[in-house]
């Protein structure tokens, strides 16, 4: 019987045919922690009185969310975290290297068909080179270092399928943002969501990343593509490891299928305090702005660095307004300097922090004022979400941060693209 | 099992931020400690407002956001003994299953602030003794009935060194 990209891997990597909403045990290709759940995830572990990690090679731990340490505290969790590290002789990211969601990929860790488990919501990301990554707890994440295993119900699948070409100045952040503002926070909840089309087509792999990052925003489990070309190209660049792409069956079975035209949309705004609070950017032109954030797991990669940078370049920002730049790993920050970017944001007034999360989850770098404006690339807008419940959170996309926070104002950059 | 307690009401979408803020979680492991920050976002008195046994009553999707198994792990030490929600977000369901915080999925419209419950998670029953109305409650898969009944996934994993749903 036919299945879905979902059911298919599941059933792979369980071993049984499996359909939606069966309960399965399988066999996990790559397990990752971060220092705001690898803590708790190393104590999990020592209280189920195991020894060693299933795989080395297949685990990963990485210091991004509060990266460098800002507290004491912080710092012990950090130690707690090298120190299991070294004994397990996991893969290993320090201070500086990158966001967990930019380095698995990069690093060459996942690939195309693979099973994977991330302490961390965002895990969905990889979906985007059609890996089965979904984000779990802690205590899951225990259970995955010690078996290599982890029980799933396997979800049905929500299909979007996006007709059209974008227009200039619109990006895959605009379209997700566009996507979850139509069918809501909990639009696909315990789902998985396939994103399929010839608007998705055209997009780079790097693009597609932001789509499938999100996809949690939605309430997803994953948010698979299937791997064209453009994919297993990527993919090679980055990895040595073998893989075997999967693809849906045309018959497949869906909960739910939408489809739309892309080729009339506009620059997207998500308002506070939901990401599914979103609007056109024509709606919230002018809204002043104190700070603007470039960076994240969503849109920190070189082509969201470019455009920025290409809208900034030579120009200042707003008097009134900050701007922080947090390049998504150590790989794309050298890059962006041998390209001159970064030379752009801190000409520009930009600064430009460690590659990592940044102020993303409110820890450092960059908690607003009380009644402050921000307007970020990240993912989530939640009161309090960058370390202050008084202020207000936008979401855009880089091009729309940058043309914003030159202004001090939120601005559509399509004024900005020839 | 058998839980009693008064409700406090929430809304819908509560996330795991307001559940416990990024910028408490990251201090410590103590959860005692956390469990003091709980809700503070969306009401600042909520922990001294809980006696031992209340519950959690809100709408649709909670425990949306991130997957931060502090938010449970706060629940539980802030002495709430059960979540009842409409809904849940995945990750949020799973880590209350995975910490041993039960968790009710049904109709919460007709219950109010300050309503007192009785629970019965055995018949599958919730009883609102200020209202004197039941209601049904959605009864959970067996894989994570047994998760829960063990204690948390550490103590299945404990018991059996893996995974056994035999
Ligand atoms: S960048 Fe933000 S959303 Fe992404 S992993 Fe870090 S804290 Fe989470």
């Amino acid at each position: 019987m036919s299945k879905t990209i979902a059911e298919k891997i599941l059933s792979t990597k369980s071993g049984q045919d499996v359909r939606a909403n069966d309960i399965v045990v399988a066999d996990l290709d790559f397990v990752m922690g971060q220092d705001g759940t690898s803590g708790l995830a190393i104590q999990a572990f020592e209280e189920m009185q195991a020894k060693q990690v299933f795989d080395p090679a297949r685990v990963a731990m990485v210091i991004d969310h509060s990266s460098p340490s800002p507290l004491a505290g912080v710092s012990a969790l950090h130690k707690q975290m090298r120190v299991f590290a070294d004994e397990q002789k996991i893969n290993f990211y320090d201070i500086g290297d990158g966001v967990c969601h930019q380095l698995l990929p990069e690093q060459g860790h996942v690939v195309p068909g693979d099973l994977v488990i991330g302490a961390d919501s965002h895990t969905c990301t990889y979906g985007a080179i059609n890996v089965f990554s979904t984000g779990v707890g802690s205590t899951d994440l225990a259970a995955g270092l010690v078996s290599g295993k982890l029980w799933f119900k396997v979800p049905e699948t929500f299909k979007f399928i996006l007709n059209g070409k974008l227009p200039a100045g619109v990006y895959s952040k605009d379209l997700i943002l566009y996507l979850i503002g139509d069918v809501t926070a909990d639009g696909a909840t315990y789902m998985a969501a396939e994103y399929v089309g010839e608007a998705i087509d055209a997009l780079s792999v790097e693009s597609r990343f932001t789509i499938s990052n999100m996809a949690i925003e939605m309430g997803a489990k994953c948010g698979l593509m299937e791997a064209d070309q453009k994919t297993i190209d990527w993919v090679t660049a980055h990895s040595k490891k073998e893989f075997t792409p999967v693809k849906a069956d045309l018959d497949a079975v869906y909960a739910r299928i939408k489809e739309y035209d892309v080729s009339k949309l506009e620059p997207q705004v998500a308002k506070p305090h939901t990401v599914d609070n979103v609007c056109p950017i024509s709606e919230v032109l002018g809204i002043p702005i104190q700070q603007g954030v470039i960076g994240t797991c969503t849109n920190g990669r070189m082509e969201d660095l470019r455009i920025a940078a290409s809208i900034l370049k030579g120009k200042k920002i707003d008097r009134h307004t900050r701007l922080v730049v947090a390049p998504s790993s150590r790989q794309l920050m050298l890059q962006a300097m041998r390209e001159g970017l970064i030379e752009v944001f801190v000409e520009a007034g930009a600064a430009v922090v460690t590659p990592g999360c940044g102020p993303c989850v409110g820890t450092h770098n960059g908690v607003p004022s009380d009644g402050e404006n921000v307007i970020s690339t990240a993912n989530r807008n939640f009161k309090g979400r960058m370390g202050n419940p008084t202020a207000f959170i936008y979401l855009g996309s880089p091009a729309t941060v940058a043309a914003s926070v030159l202004y001090g104002k939120i601005t559509d950059p399509r004024e900005f693209i020839k | 099992m058998d839980l009693q307690g008064k409700v406090h009401k929430f809304a819908n979408d509560v996330n795991t931020d307001y559940i416990i803020s990024g910028r408490h979680k990251f201090k410590t492991l103590d959860m005692k400690e956390l469990a003091k920050h709980v809700m503070e976002d969306l009401d600042p008195e909520f922990y001294s407002k809980v006696t031992p046994g209340d519950f959690i009553v809100a709408g649709s999707n909670f425990g949306c956001g991130s997957s931060r198994e502090q938010a449970p792990l706060a629940i539980i030490n802030a002495n709430v003994s059960a979540v009842i929600a409409k809904s849940f977000a995945r990750i949020f369901y799973r880590n209350c299953i995975n910490t041993g915080l039960p968790l009710i999925e049904c109709d919460t419209d007709g219950i109010d602030e300050g309503d007192k419950l009785e629970i019965d998670l055995g018949a599958g029953v919730l009883h609102n003794l200020s209202k004197d109305t039941d209601i049904a409650i959605t009864p959970l898969p067996a894989v994570m009935l047994k998760i829960l009944n063990d204690g948390g996934l550490v103590e299945h994993f404990k018991k059996y060194g893996g995974f056994n749903f035999d």
